[in-house]
């Protein structure tokens, strides 16, 4: 694998102060009347920043943390957590590919092989033209379909290594 | 799944429809929601609740609990306060894919069966948890809860009665781990998912401390019928087959020729299940062992495939129903390599609280790794078995590596040889 189709996080532009969206700040106040407790709402903040942002940049952590009442260091550990929320820059497009048993039954080593050959990345990592992140995930629930993948939110099944180019173009 | 199906028969999948789901008036059509009025205006909260636990209605979330016997710890009358009803929709047990179909394919029927349990356990609210990934089932589900609000069926004096109650849709973020009851409860809470000691249990302590019921998809989309056609009704369906009552989501992954999943009898044999179904092995495979339902249950025989698919027999068998949906591994496969790919799961989605399970199964795991490469060392196989009993029921906090431990103690049962043969043998023992 050439290390230079690799972002690298030092590629990446200097941090920025974070400031929380107005829309986001009302989504997550929205969010907290839902439960009995705003800290509740950790998780939903976290993804309405990263719905934003792709990520949850650092200084995201101790703002939800202000809007919700609870220490940044709080936040953090739920961020850190759920593999979900990303605490790192990704792609444009995260592709999530199923390493679970009925996956690993039915083809998902070639299918994962072909993926990293294509992209010329590993698990975990992002293309250096910041289009795709690489990540395994655990059983999608869709084992009649295996093996399967999410991209962003879609759910593709029953793939075959020949399969990985063509569906990767449909996300520019 | 087939439109034709029967709803005498097929009650829980006769109204899927996984391209268009039915929206509440043609839910209503079909018979929705009569559940709702019956229960709401002539039933006492107590009565449901007795009538679930003559119905022997089943946790099918994998553990098999008498669903009425979990609601009648719940504190009940006018002092019993705040109260939550949280359906585990975390489906996330590796080869289940059971839950996903009934979101998706009918979701006015779990909203309904969320809000008949809601009555009879006098819940002031109800929780759908629904694993980050099911994206559509989220969108199907907030749009039948926003239909059923806007027919009455939520919110204040529900159909003119005293009772008022909301529901929500909760969406994940990942972790395996959320499934476990209570580190779904302090998902919930917007905490790390790490489990809570018992007792007490959510019936007595559980969301924000208040008595809490969770229950699993399945179960809940059964409670409507239960309270429309009555217990005798419930245990016809499963035609004598079983002891336990009802209908079963069943399903085959794997390499099989149709794979899938279909509502059957509670109590049909795997035989039928994998054969009949599924159509059997894909062409030139033959079946080496399967798993009835899930990662965390032990590997069975194809010697097994005859016996009924319901808890006690299995269990007999010695291992777990779980959630009736068999991985099927055929004998092509390394049986060692589909191992270490359930240990390496079970490793990765260990919340890391108590020791045995954190550090047991990543080791696990590297011993298993090893033996796959034929680089195992003489005692390794003890150390597996070590491992067995030490991350067993009662050595951890929760169930997970129990659970993790399953797969592997019926595999060293069943293919002890296979485990052998990957201890590296002395070089000069390899050279001769």
């Amino acid at each position: 694998m050439s290390h230079d189709r690799v972002l690298k996080l030092s590629d990446l532009p200097p941090a920025q102060p974070f400031v929380l969206h107005d829309e986001d700040r009302a989504a997550i106040e929205h969010e907290i009347a839902r439960y009995e407790d705003p800290r509740a709402a950790s998780i939903e903040a976290l993804k309405i920043v990263q719905k934003r942002h792709g990520w949850v940049p650092d200084g995201a952590i101790a703002v939800i943390g202000q809007v919700l009442g609870i220490p940044a260091s709080d936040v953090e550990g739920v961020a850190t957590f759920y593999n979900l929320i990303f605490r790192r820059p990704v792609g444009r497009h995260v592709i999530k590919v199923c390493d679970s048993v009925s996956c690993f039954l039915t083809g998902f080593e070639e299918v994962f092989a072909a993926l990293q050959r294509r992209l010329g990345v590993g698990p975990g990592q992002t293309t250096a033209d910041g289009r795709f992140t690489l990540l395994p995930i655990c059983c999608l629930g869709a084992c009649d379909k295996g093996p399967v993948l999410m991209i962003d939110d879609d759910t593709h099944g029953n793939l075959r290594a020949a399969d990985v180019e063509k569906l990767l173009e449909r996300y520019p | 799944m087939s439109a034709r199906l029967s709803p005498e028969t097929h009650p829980l999948t006769a109204r899927i429809d996984l391209a268009a789901p039915l929206d509440r008036k043609g839910y209503e059509a079909a018979g929705g929601y009569r559940a709702l009025r019956k229960a709401v205006k002539e039933m006492a909260p107590g009565d449901i609740t007795k009538l679930v636990k003559d119905s022997n209605l089943r946790g099918r979330g994998g553990a098999g609990f008498p669903t009425g016997v979990k609601w009648g710890l719940v504190p009940m009358g006018p002092d019993a306060g705040r109260k939550y009803l949280v359906c585990n929709a975390d489906e996330m047990e590796p080869g289940t894919f059971k839950d996903r179909l009934l979101m998706e394919g009918d979701p006015h029927q779990l909203v309904e069966g969320m809000i008949v349990a809601g009555y009879a356990l006098q819940a002031t609210r109800g929780y759908i948890f629904l694993r980050g990934e099911y994206v559509l089932a989220a969108e199907r589900l907030n749009r039948a809860i926003a239909e059923a609000q806007a027919a009455g069926y939520l919110g204040k004096n529900i159909l003119g009665s005293p009772w008022s109650y909301e529901l929500f849709v909760h969406t994940g973020a990942g972790r395996y781990i959320c499934g476990e009851e209570t580190a779904l409860l302090n998902s919930l809470e917007g905490k790390r998912a790490n489990p809570r000691a018992k007792p007490p249990f959510p019936q007595i302590a559980g969301l924000w401390g208040r008595p809490t019921v969770v229950n699993n998809v399945e179960t809940l989309c059964n409670v409507p019928h239960i309270v429309q056609n009555g217990a005798a009704w419930f245990h016809g369906l499963s035609q004598g087959k079983s002891k336990d009552a009802g209908t079963k989501l069943y399903g085959v992954s794997g390499r099989v020729k149709r794979p899938g999943c279909w509502e059957l009898p509670f109590g049909a044999t795997a035989r039928e299940i994998v054969e009949e179904h599924a159509g059997g092995l894909q062409d030139g495979l033959k079946l080496k062992c399967w798993l009835p339902g899930g990662a965390s249950t032990d590997f069975l025989l194809p010697e097994h495939l005859d016996l009924a698919m319901d808890f006690d027999t299995i269990a007999k068998a010695g291992s777990r129903l779980g959630t009736g949906l068999i991985t099927v591994v055929d004998d092509r496969q390394n049986l060692l390599a589909v191992l270490r790919n359930l240990e390496e799961f079970f490793a990765r989605e260990s919340c890391g609280w108590c020791t045995p399970c954190r550090d047991g199964l990543p080791w696990t795991e590297k011993l298993l790794a090893a033996l796959m490469r034929g680089e195992g060392r003489p005692g390794d196989l003890e150390a597996l078995e070590q491992m067995t009993r030490f991350l067993g029921p009662g050595r951890t906090f929760c169930a997970h590596a129990p659970g993790a431990m399953e797969p592997l103690q019926s595999a060293l049962k069943y293919f002890r040889a296979e485990f052998e043969a990957g201890i590296a043998r002395p070089p000069a023992q390899a050279a001769a």
